[in-house]
């Protein structure tokens, strides 16, 4: 009760701080001071605490199950485990936004301390377009989705979370992408800022670099981890569905990885300054467009809390606003500053980079049609239809082999000008890939052609960045170890979807089947109660090619509040491969729907990813890049 | 003659714009062959030809329609006018039952019959696809 009542009156609260804050420094912008006056900092400061201080009692009503808080009613129950109780929180529209509006003040605290080496007016600035997108966000929540609206009567019993959301990697799969998300509101407000002061410069590359870094890094564990959670959950038997909802978190990826490679040939050569504007303002837009289209539910999926059309209104008009003022600032103050186009050749770091950009473009584009192509078809036709993954498979598989090539050669080119070094070497890793991969293919498929390409382009990139892990003076270990770990993703992947097998069936208890030798015995069913599912568990032996028995117990869990059913795959983990098994009881419950998978290099594809990033965080952590 | 920079500057631009165009062109050209339509048991009885392609179908699961065994699940689509009847042999989604809201993407033999390959997953017990809702009526 109480802590409801904080709440609200510290977001209003937090809101006063964003226009007082407005006021001050549009007060110290024109004061010529060096320095920016430290009221700035406390006011900042100030709104953050009193975000905190509201989410906190959001959680602290969520602990307590205070259902006179219509949040915590709609979304907690008190059979809850205490970790689900929190994690309920930002497991549902309003406390989600709530983070959002956290991790935004958040960030922009943390600029204004970590950016004292900046020009006073364009640190100034920054704040004031961040703060635009923080009142909008604030007055989004007041509005439309306030967190802490009361409830009379007082109801007894929640109405409980989604079974499917009760889970630990889902738990943190939020938070995490959100401070991706939310970061590149930095980025644009920085690059809004340093085009209206003509600070576009090799400083500011160097500076805004590292937030690039940062919000790509926990994009990338964002999306991983909601992959895993459908993996293991969701019992579709794979990790990348091109479901509309992952392909929205995808996009800003693209363009984030698009933008930290040309921001470095900002950084040393002062080039492609618009397009690195272009990106970064994409970048936060696609963020915003993905909060959109899954809050709007418009995309259906888990995600889709409620169909509320003024939400969805309100997201579109701000963002249509946020577009529109940050192109017209592009196009006023933006001055071309490209002096040193002319010494530009073609065979230098710098093209490699642009060609990167226009694989990322490309990819961009793909998914960008795929996803908005059905909504966009649906309102002009009123017909509906999907886009499947053979779309996507079709158009992006053909371009990964030469981005592959690119990927491995590129790094190896010098600034400005240069020339293929050590090109023997090159060559013999090249016949060496291409050689392996048919001596390893030759029984496995019979897409013989289209994967030789694809997997030795990849073992090609592996052995390049592998050689120089270990041969080179580890200057630029970031690099090689993200290039490293994603030819070991695309390995990983591309093995995973030649070799990956599945049995489904219909079985009742007691029985075997028979497979390709492969042997599935249902042995028993054994039944359990938690304190707020009870659980059917099934006791399989599945005896595979090779004579070895696995021990599977793939469970089904019957929640009361709210009544559902959700299956909990049983997987083995080893480090090659993934035993997976997923039951579900159909009508009668005499006979169970089973899905056995043997599914290669699970294990690797996650440790791929964070490879990846790690890759990007040692380059946040780094002085400055090389040569 | 125009300078080196303009010349550079010309040559980057239409390389730019031809790749734009021709990476459109493929997408949209791939579109066209990768799209699933969806189809309601009404719309499906009003077909004058039998389509070759993947479509999905949605509705309500019939009370008392579905039957199992050991290698595939049978049951009835109906959207209250119509009606199709589906077999099916793979997994079955968690929330698959009489008298919910369910779609299956796989292929037509007839007016009457398709096979599916796929039938979809829900999140919610009470979500229903806007596509059902709307094949359904407002049921």
């Amino acid at each position: 009760m109480l802590a409801n009542q904080i709440g609200y009156y510290s977001l209003i609260l937090g809101l006063l701080f964003s226009f007082l804050l407005c006021v001050v420094s549009i007060k110290d912008f024109k004061n010529n001071n060096k320095k920016i006056n430290q009221n700035i900092f406390i006011l900042s400061f100030l709104q953050l605490s009193f975000v905190i201080i509201s989410f906190l009692s959001l959680i602290l009503s969520f602990i307590n199950s205070d259902f006179s808080n219509e949040t915590v009613f709609n979304n907690s129950h008190t059979a809850k485990p205490l970790f689900y109780k929190i994690s309920g929180t930002w497991g549902n529209h309003e406390g989600s936004l709530l983070l959002w509006l956290l991790v935004l003040t958040l960030f922009i605290f943390l600029f204004l301390v970590k950016s004292s080496n900046q020009p006073k007016k364009y640190r100034i600035l920054t704040l004031l377009f961040q703060q635009m997108i923080i009142i909008g966000f604030f007055l989004f929540v007041l509005i439309t989705s306030n967190p802490f609206n009361y409830l009379f009567p007082i109801p007894k019993e929640g109405l409980g979370l989604n079974p499917i959301l009760q889970d630990p990697a889902l738990a943190i799969h939020p938070p995490i992408l959100y401070l991706g998300y939310v970061g590149s509101s930095i980025i644009f407000s920085a690059a809004l800022a340093a085009v209206t002061q003509n600070y576009i410069s090799k400083e500011w590359a160097q500076h805004i670099k590292k937030w690039v870094l940062v919000s790509w890094v926990f994009l990338s564990i964002g999306i991983m981890l909601g992959s895993i959670w459908a993996y293991y959950e969701l019992g579709w038997g794979g990790f990348w569905f091109w479901d509309p909802v992952e392909n929205v978190s995808l996009m800003p990826w693209l363009t984030l990885t698009a933008l930290f490679h040309c921001i470095l040939v900002l950084e040393k050569r002062l080039a492609l300054t618009s397009w690195v504007v272009i990106l970064s303002i994409t970048t936060f837009t696609l963020s915003m467009c993905g909060t959109f289209l899954v809050r709007s539910g418009i995309l259906n999926s888990v995600h889709t809390f409620a169909n509320d059309p003024a939400r969805g209104i309100f997201i579109l008009t701000f963002l249509f606003i946020l577009i529109f003022l940050s192109l017209g600032i592009f196009f006023i103050f933006h001055k071309e500053n490209n002096k040193d186009l002319s010494n530009f050749f073609w065979l230098s770091k710098e093209t490699s980079i642009l060609i990167n950009n226009w694989f990322m473009m490309y990819f961009l584009s793909v998914v960008l049609i795929g996803t908005v192509y059905p909504i966009f078809l649906d309102v002009v036709t009123a017909e509906k239809i999907s886009v499947g993954p053979p779309f996507y498979h079709k158009l992006i598989a053909p371009f990964l082999g030469p981005f592959l090539l690119f990927m491995a050669l590129g790094p190896k080119l010098k600034w400005i000008k240069s020339k293929v070094e050590k090109r023997n070497s090159l060559i013999i890793f090249f016949a060496v890939s291409v050689v392996l991969t048919i001596f390893v293919l030759k029984n496995l498929t019979t897409d013989l052609l289209f994967y030789t390409v694809l997997i030795s382009a990849a073992f090609f990139l592996f052995f390049t960045t592998l050689n120089e892990l270990f041969v080179k003076k580890l200057n630029n270990i970031s690099q090689t170890i993200a290039h490293f770990g994603f030819s070991l993703m695309i390995l990983s992947i591309l093995f995973n979807s030649i070799l990956s097998s599945e049995i489904i069936t219909n079985i009742k208890l007691g029985e075997k089947y028979n497979f390709n030798k492969i042997e599935i015995f249902f042995e028993r069913i054994e039944e359990k109660k938690e304190s707020n599912f009870n659980s059917i568990i099934g006791h399989f032996k599945i005896t595979g090619e090779n004579g070895k028995v696995v021990e599977l117990k793939p469970e089904l869990r019957i929640y009361d509040q709210p009544t559902m059913i959700t299956s909990e795959a049983d997987i083995k983990t080893t480090l090659l491969e993934d035993k997976f098994l997923v039951m579900n009881l159909v009508k009668g419950g005499e006979y169970f729907n089973i899905r056995y998978q043997v599914k290669p290099f699970m294990l690797l594809i996650w440790f791929s990813v964070l490879l990846l990033s790690f890759g990007g965080l040692i380059s946040i952590f780094k002085k400055r890049y090389e040569k | 003659m125009y300078g080196k920079k303009v010349k550079l500057r010309f040559l980057f631009l239409t390389l730019v714009l031809v790749s734009i165009i021709l990476s459109v062109f493929l997408i949209l050209q791939s579109l066209k062959d990768n799209v699933i339509y969806f189809q309601s048991p009404s719309e499906i009885k009003s077909l004058i030809e039998i389509d070759k392609k993947k479509i999905r179908v949605g509705g309500m699961v019939k009370e008392q329609s579905i039957s199992i065994n050991s290698n595939e699940v049978n049951f009835i689509i109906t959207d209250f006018k119509n009606e199709i009847n589906v077999t099916y042999s793979g997994a079955v989604p968690n929330l698959f039952a009489e008298g919910k809201g369910v779609v299956a993407e796989g292929f037509l033999k007839d007016r009457n019959y398709f096979s599916a390959t796929k039938i979809l997953a829900k999140h919610d017990e009470n979500y229903m696809p806007p596509e059902v809702k709307e094949a359904i009526g407002d049921k």
